[in-house]
C-alpha cells in the first residue's frame, strides 16, 4: 500500500492509524477539527471520528497540556497539538512541572502517555514567534522524550510510536518539510525504534549529524561535496532525547571528524550534547574538534533575514572545510 | 430557588442604528461636534483602505501575511479616540486601527507583516505598545504599566486590546484579577469578533464576555463594536472613570470578523457566507456616511476629497513599502542586549568574517 505523501499528510495518516488502533486516542487542540489545523495536519480526522476525539479546544495552551494529564490519569492517550513552536511556552509549566514528572513523582504508579506535537523551525517567511526551535527546553527536560523526522516515512512512523509510548513523547515537526515528498507504504511496520538515528548518506571524511529540517540541507551539502571529492556521513538523529550515540559515535570512529547542524542557536543547543559526547567517547579517533553549526544568540530574526540566521549549505560545507582543515 | 445559569443582562449600546439613526443612551451621552463626526469617518474610510490595500500587497507577494481589520474599524476608532496623550494602548496583531489613531506609520506596522521588522516603533513616543502575537501576553503587561501609572499618580490610563478567543487565556484572566486588586488604571477592550481562527465563541464562553467582568470585582458594558459613537463614548467613560481612580472595566465590543483571520486562512471551512452576509448589514462605515448625508454634515466636495486622500494614502504605502530597507544582520546582534555581550559579540565577528570570505570569492 504505498502512497506518495507530503510529511504533513503522513503525519495525518500515522494520526489516523492510531485513531483506529486506539479507542483511548484522542486529539486536542486549537482549530484541529472543522479547520484541520493551520496545515491541514489533521484534516478529516475530526469529520471522521467525531468531535469527542477530535477536540477543538479553547484558546489556553496551559490547559490543553493540563486537560491532557487528566485525561492521561483517567486511562486516556492524549496527543494535544500546539499551533506554533513560540506558542508552546503559554503551556511549557505544565510540560515541565506536572507532565515530565508524574512518572517519577508517582513511583511508576501513573503513567503520562500524551504525545505533544507542534510544528517547529524556520525557512518560511512567518511572523514573530512561528519561526522557533525549542528542542533544547523539551531534551532537557528529564522524563520527556523528544523526537523529529526529517522525511514523510519516518514521520509516518514516529508519530505511532510517540503516542504508543507510555512515556510523553514531544513529537517536533520541521514546518518547512511539511510538501516534501515521498513513497510511504502505510501497511509497513516501523523500520527502526524510536529512540534510534540512522545514517542517511554513507561516507568517509567527516561525519556531518543534524535532525528535522536540518537533515535535508545537509544531505544537499553531502551531493555538493562529493564533486569536490568530499565523502560526507550524514546521521539523522530522529530521537533528541534520548540521544542514541552509538549511532553517531560508530560513524565518527569510521571518518575521524564530526560537525553537528541544527536551525537553533548553537549555546546549549542538540550540538553542545553530542559534541561532548563524541569528544568523550571518541577523543583518540578524533583528528579534530566537533564543530557546530547553527542559529545565533540573537531572537530569531524577522522574516527578511531568516536566510542569514538559518544554516544553509555554504554554512554547512564552510564547517566541513573547516573541520577538514585541522 | 432554581439555581440561575446566567445573568440576564445582555443589554448592548449604541448611538448610531446601523440605518444611521442617532439614538441616545442616557447612561453614555456623547458631545461630538460636526467637524469630530466628519474626522471620524474620516478615520473608518483611511483605515479601511490601509488594511484593502495591505490585502492587496499581500496577494502581490509583498508582504508574507495581513490580518485584516475589515469589520471592526469602528471599535477601533472608537476606542482609539478616546485615548489622550499620555495613555497608553496594548494592541494585538489587529489594531491597524488604534495605531492609525495614535499616529503609528501604517508603513511600521505594514513592515510587520512583511518581515522587515518585529516592532520598531517607540511604545512612548506614539502611546502605543508593540504588536503582540503571542495571544493574552500584553493583558498582565497593560495591568503593570497602569499600576505604574498610578504609582507616578499620572492621571491616565491603559486600554489593552484582545479578541474572543483570547478571553480563555490565562494570562488575561490574570491580569483581570491583578487589575482589580490592584485598582489599577486600565480599561480591557474586547473585540468579540465571534471567531478565533476557525473557532467559534462558543468554544470560548457560554455567557456574554462582558458579564466576566462582574465576577473579577469590576464592571463590563458590551457595546456594538459596528457603532463607532458608541464605541467611542462608552470607552471615553471608562478611561476616565480609570484615569480619577475608579479602577479597571471591561468593554466588550461586539462586532464580527468580515475577513478570513489572516491571509493565510480559508474561512470557507469553518463558516457559511450566509452568515458574513448578515453582518454586511451592519457595517460600521455605511452608517457613519448615511448619517452624515441625513444630517447634512457634508457635501459631494467633502466626500471627493476624501477618495483623493484615500489613493495618496494607497499611493503612499504601494512605493514606501517596497523602499522599506531590508533589516540588517549587525542590528540583529547589536540589538539582542542593551549592554555589551561577549557571546553575541564573538558570533557576530565570526559572522561577519564568514560573509566577507564571499566578498573575497567573488571579487574579480
Ligand atoms: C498563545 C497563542 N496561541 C495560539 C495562537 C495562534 N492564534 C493566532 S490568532 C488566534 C485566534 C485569536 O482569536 P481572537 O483572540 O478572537 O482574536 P482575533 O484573531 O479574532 O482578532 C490563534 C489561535 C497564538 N498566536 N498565540
Ligand atoms: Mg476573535
Amino acid at each position: 500500500m504505498t502512497e506518495t505523501l507530503t510529511m504533513g499528510r503522513a503525519i495525518n495518516q500515522g494520526l489516523r492509524c492510531a485513531l483506529e488502533r486506539d479507542p483511548k486516542t484522542l486529539l486536542m487542540g486549537e482549530d484541529i477539527g472543522r479547520l484541520g489545523g493551520v496545515f491541514r495536519v489533521t484534516d478529516g480526522l475530526q469529520k471522521d471520528f467525531g468531535e469527542q476525539r477530535v477536540i477543538d479546544t479553547p484558546l489556553a495552551e496551559s490547559s490543553i497540556l493540563g486537560a491532557a494529564i487528566g485525561l492521561a490519569m483517567r486511562g486516556y492517550r492524549p496527543v494535544v497539538e500546539i499551533q506554533f513552536d513560540g506558542l508552546v511556552y503559554v503551556a511549557f509549566d505544565q510540560i515541565v512541572s506536572q507532565l515530565a514528572k508524574m512518572h517519577a513523582r508517582s513511583a511508576g504508579r501513573v503513567r503520562m502517555p500524551v504525545t505533544v506535537r507542534h510544528p517547529y523551525g524556520g525557512g518560511i517567511g512567518a511572523v514573530e514567534h512561528h519561526s522557533e526551535s525549542p528542542e533544547a527546553y523539551f531534551a532537557h527536560t528529564a522524563g520527556l522524550r523528544v523526537v523529529t523526522p526529517s522525511n514523510p516515512v519516518d514521520a509516518f512512523h514516529l508519530v505511532q510510536q510517540a503516542i504508543a509510548s507510555d512515556d510523553p513523547v514531544v513529537f517536533l515537526e520541521p514546518k518547512r518539510r511539511y510538501w516534501d515528498k515521498a513513497e510511504v507504504d502505510v501497511g509497513s511496520a516501523p523500520g527502526l525504534p524510536m529512540g534510534s538515528a540512522r545514517v542517511v548518506r554513507s561516507g568517509t571524511d567527516v561525519t556531518l549529524v543534524s535532525y528535522g529540517p536540518m537533515v535535508r540541507t545537509c544531505l544537499e551539502a553531502a551531493a555538493a561535496a562529493e564533486g569536490d571529492g568530499t565523502s560526507i556521513e550524514v546521521v539523522d538523529l530522529r530521537s533528541l532525547a534520548p540521544l542514541d550515540l552509538k549511532t553517531v559515535i560508530d560513524s565518527v570512529r569510521r571518518t575521524g571528524r564530526c560537525v553537528v547542524a541544527h536551525e537553533a542557536s548553537v549555546f546549549l543547543g542538540m550540538s553542545a550534547e553530542v559534541a561532548a559526547s563524541v569528544t568523550e567517547e571518541c577523543f583518540y579517533e578524533l583528528e579534530s574538534p566537533v564543530l557546530r553549526v547553527g542559529g545565533f544568540h540573537t531572537p530569531y530574526p524577522p522574516s527578511r533575514l531568516e536566510h542569514h540566521y538559518l544554516p544553509d549549505l555554504d554554512r554547512v560545507l564552510d564547517a566541513v572545510d573547516r573541520s577538514l582543515a585541522y | 430557588m432554581a439555581i440561575p445559569t446566567h445573568a440576564v443582562d445582555d443589554t448592548c449600546v449604541q448611538l448610531l442604528t446601523p440605518e444611521g439613526e442617532r439614538v441616545a443612551n442616557a447612561d453614555f451621552p456623547l458631545d461630538v461636534s460636526d467637524d469630530e463626526l466628519r474626522a471620524l469617518y474620516r478615520d473608518l474610510v483611511l483605515v479601511r483602505r490601509v488594511d484593502a490595500e495591505a490585502t492587496a500587497l499581500q496577494r502581490q507577494g509583498e508582504l508574507g501575511l495581513w490580518a485584516q481589520v475589515l469589520g471592526q474599524e469602528a471599535a477601533q476608532v472608537g476606542a482609539g479616540r478616546a485615548l489622550v496623550s499620555g495613555d497608553m494602548a496594548f494592541p494585538t496583531y489587529r489594531e491597524h486601527g488604534v495605531a492609525w489613531c495614535r499616529g503609528v506609520d501604517p508603513l511600521a506596522v505594514l513592515g510587520l507583516f512583511r518581515g522587515t521588522t518585529n516592532g520598531g516603533w517607540s511604545p512612548e513616543e506614539h502611546g502605543f505598545a508593540h504588536y503582540t502575537i503571542v495571544i493574552g501576553d500584553q493583558c498582565p503587561q497593560a495591568v503593570g504599566y497602569a499600576m505604574g501609572m498610578q504609582h507616578d499618580a499620572a492621571e491616565n490610563a491603559a486600554m489593552v486590546f484582545f479578541g474572543d478567543g483570547a478571553s480563555s487565556q490565562g494570562d488575561v484572566n490574570e491580569s483581570f484579577i491583578w487589575a482589580s486588586v490592584f485598582n489599577a488604571p486600565v480599561v480591557f477592550f474586547c473585540q468579540n469578533n465571534q471567531w478565533a481562527i476557525s473557532e467559534p465563541l462558543e468554544r470560548q464562553t457560554r455567557i456574554p464576555l462582558f458579564q466576566r467582568a462582574w465576577g473579577f470585582g469590576f464592571p463590563g458594558v458590551r457595546v456594538d463594536g459596528n457603532d463607532v459613537l458608541a464605541c467611542l463614548a462608552v470607552s471615553r467613560q471608562m478611561l476616565q472613570r480609570a484615569r480619577e481612580g475608579a479602577g479597571p472595566a471591561l468593554i466588550e465590543a461586539f462586532t464580527y470578523r468580515m475577513g478570513a483571520h489572516t491571509t493565510s486562512d480559508d474561512p470557507t471551512r469553518y463558516r457559511l457566507d450566509t452568515d458574513v452576509e448578515a453582518w454586511r448589514l451592519r457595517d460600521p462605515l455605511e452608517r457613519v456616511r448615511s448619517f452624515l448625508h441625513k444630517q447634512q454634515l457634508v457635501d459631494d466636495a467633502f466626500f471627493a476629497e476624501l477618495d483623493d486622500e484615500s489613493e495618496q494614502l494607497a499611493l503612499s504605502l504601494r512605493d514606501g513599502l517596497r523602499a522599506l530597507p531590508d533589516p540588517s544582520i549587525d542590528d540583529l546582534f547589536a540589538n539582542a542586549y542593551a549592554e555589551p555581550h561577549s557571546l553575541v559579540e564573538r558570533q557576530h565577528d565570526e559572522f561577519a568574517r564568514y560573509l566577507a570570505g564571499f566578498a573575497i570569492e567573488n571579487a574579480p
